[in-house]
């Protein structure tokens, strides 16, 4: 495992006491913390290099320019992308999200054909097609999952027989904390005929994550969840895809000439990015994947399964706890209820002893209703937390059981 | 930064009493004749009510709710059907408007008896994320009896 000591001692915000303790930051999935050397880097573009990009003349907005591109080639690098052209920056998962069903599918959808998503999809993989497929005439299919919490492989190959238009899916589902077989499901979704959309949100901080070897076509990410700033993320897409689409959004710096009554527009992926960018953001994201490079995302990723497997056997000591999702290979995500208690008033208790866990839906309607609770409690795990984080988690439910007098049935 | 131990705030919040509302809501159900209905949610966290009034000129002659959420939004609810039976509108809508002082955190409707049982719930105040949760039956009655 890594020593999450000595990494906590990189971040300002871990090392800031809650409610009188350490801090047990245990909400990952929904957001991470972020290391000096990401809140550094953004602080030194402002300092040093701060300009508007692929605009100005002069030396200061050449730097500019180069720290924007040189962070898009390390997005490109750290999933291997097909091309530095083929990521453009969003604002992060939803954005990448939108774009593709906005101009892709707007473009290529159309009356009765299909578009197929999962039960374990996040909203944000799930809302932009059903406005698409509203508007288009469309249908929407939704893929049931397992007992287990894994996509249903008969009912998805029964979905493909429709030869959909369209495939999305999350590589590891943010509710749960499955990790989808995503080779498997693209190459089955290719074989029918349809272009395959992967929410990474959840697998690029956690995963060795190659797009090419997953053989999708596009791939959305968040920075502000892999230790980068709100607002940085990316699409990753296949050039040729990007090529053939209509803009997305209109305005400067996505156009290459621009008349009274139309325009020419910029080569990829500046025909996607119109107004000025989110460089600072971008520069961050750029020092996040050096920092999560320096320690390995498959050391990071081997530390979480540690740590939800611990999890899950600690909570699993618990009675009336009830663990959802996958028992083998899965992420650090552990979603939870605890007999007749509330994952609300689980977190009000929890955070009294400084423990931040989330309680609520996870943006995963859809599967709630699936598993039969209106809301789960989640730890997530993140390569600062330790061992002593899980005896943190369960010693405050053990307190919370007893504050409700919870009586095992 | 708050060095006070935690639990004596816990415990203000979770009382006997609303840990038994949470467990034995009271006029949990339908109701026949409803001449209002309202259903509320919230997006945020995904607590549920649905709330029906049976009013009889200007009288609240019976009130029963179907939730499903926290402990305190479900205590707030079934204490709120047991203060609403043959209440006016208007005294109806007084208690709702005494009920979000006390969210606000004024010690004086804290005080005020003709809260009864609710004054349990005054400890939310100091937990402001759960506010929202208090005031759900409440933001559903006032829609009920204003449509």
């Amino acid at each position: 495992m890594l020593d999450a000591v000595q990494i906590r001692a990189d971040f300002p915000l871990l090392r800031q006491p809650e409610n009188g303790r350490r801090l047990v930051y245990l909400d990952n999935a929904a957001t991470t913390q972020k290391p000096e050397a990401v809140l550094n880097a953004i602080q030194d573009y402002y300092r040093t290099t701060n300009a508007n990009v692929h605009r100005g003349a002069y030396r200061l907005a050449i730097r500019a320019t180069e720290a924007y591109e040189a962070a898009r080639a390390g997005v490109a690098t750290f999933v291997n992308a097909w091309a530095p052209e083929g990521v453009v920056f969003t604002r992060g998962t939803t954005e990448a999200i939108n774009l593709v069903a906005g101009s892709y599918g707007r473009a290529n959808v159309g009356a009765g054909d299909s578009v197929v998503v999962t039960a374990m999809d996040h909203h944000s993989n799930l809302v932009p097609w059903q406005i698409l497929c509203q508007e288009k005439g469309a249908t929407l299919r939704m893929v049931e999952i397992t007992q287990d919490g894994r996509i249903d492989l008969a009912d998805f190959g029964d979905a493909l027989g429709r030869r959909p238009k369209l495939v999305a899916f999350p590589y590891v589902s943010n509710a749960l904390g499955t990790v989808n077989p995503a080779p498997q499901l693209a190459k089955l979704a290719h074989a029918a005929g349809a272009v395959v959309v992967v929410d990474g949100a959840q697998s690029t901080p956690h995963l060795k994550v190659d797009v090419q070897a997953i053989d999708c076509d596009f791939y959305a990410l968040s920075g502000h969840k892999m230790l980068g700033p709100m607002g940085s993320g990316a699409l990753v897409a296949r050039p040729e895809l990007l090529e053939a689409m209509p803009p997305y959004h209109g305005g400067g710096e996505m156009i290459s000439r621009v008349w009274d009554d139309h325009s020419s527009y910029n080569k990829i992926p500046h025909k996607f990015e119109a107004g000025t960018p989110n460089v600072e953001g971008a520069v961050g994201l750029a020092a996040a994947i050096d920092y999560l490079g320096r320690i390995g995302t498959e050391r990071i990723a081997e530390h979480e399964q540690a740590l939800a497997h611990a999890a899950i056997e600690r909570l699993a000591q618990i009675e009336g706890v009830t663990v959802y999702g996958p028992r083998g290979h899965r992420a650090g995500v552990v979603s939870f209820t605890y007999g007749d208690i509330h994952p609300h008033d689980l977190a009000t208790i929890l955070d009294q002893d400084g423990v931040c866990i989330r309680a609520g839906h996870h943006c995963t309607q859809p599967l709630m209703r699936r598993l039969n609770v209106a809301a789960t409690a989640r730890a997530s795990f993140y390569l600062y937390n330790d061992l002593d984080d899980v005896e943190v988690l369960a010693g405050s439910l053990v307190k919370a059981g007893a504050l409700f007098g919870y009586v095992p049935a | 930064m708050d060095t006070s131990p935690p639990e004596p705030r816990l415990s203000a919040l979770y009382q006997e009493l609303i840990l038994d509302h949470y467990r034995r809501p009271r006029n949990k159900g339908t109701l026949e004749k409803a001449t209002h209905a309202v259903s509320l949610n919230n997006p945020l966290c995904g607590d549920e009510i649905d709330l029906q009034l049976c009013v009889d000129g200007d009288a609240i002659r019976d009130v029963r709710f179907i939730g499903r959420g926290c402990s305190i939004s479900q205590a707030s609810a079934s204490i709120m059907t047991q203060l609403l039976k043959d209440k006016s509108i208007p005294q109806a809508l007084a208690l709702a408007e005494r009920m979000g002082a006390m969210m606000r955190g004024d010690e004086t409707a804290a005080r005020d008896k003709s809260l009864g049982e609710l004054r349990a719930l005054a400890g939310v105040a100091k937990f402001p994320v759960r506010i929202k949760c208090a005031l759900l039956p409440w933001n559903a009655l006032t829609d009920a009896l204003k449509t």
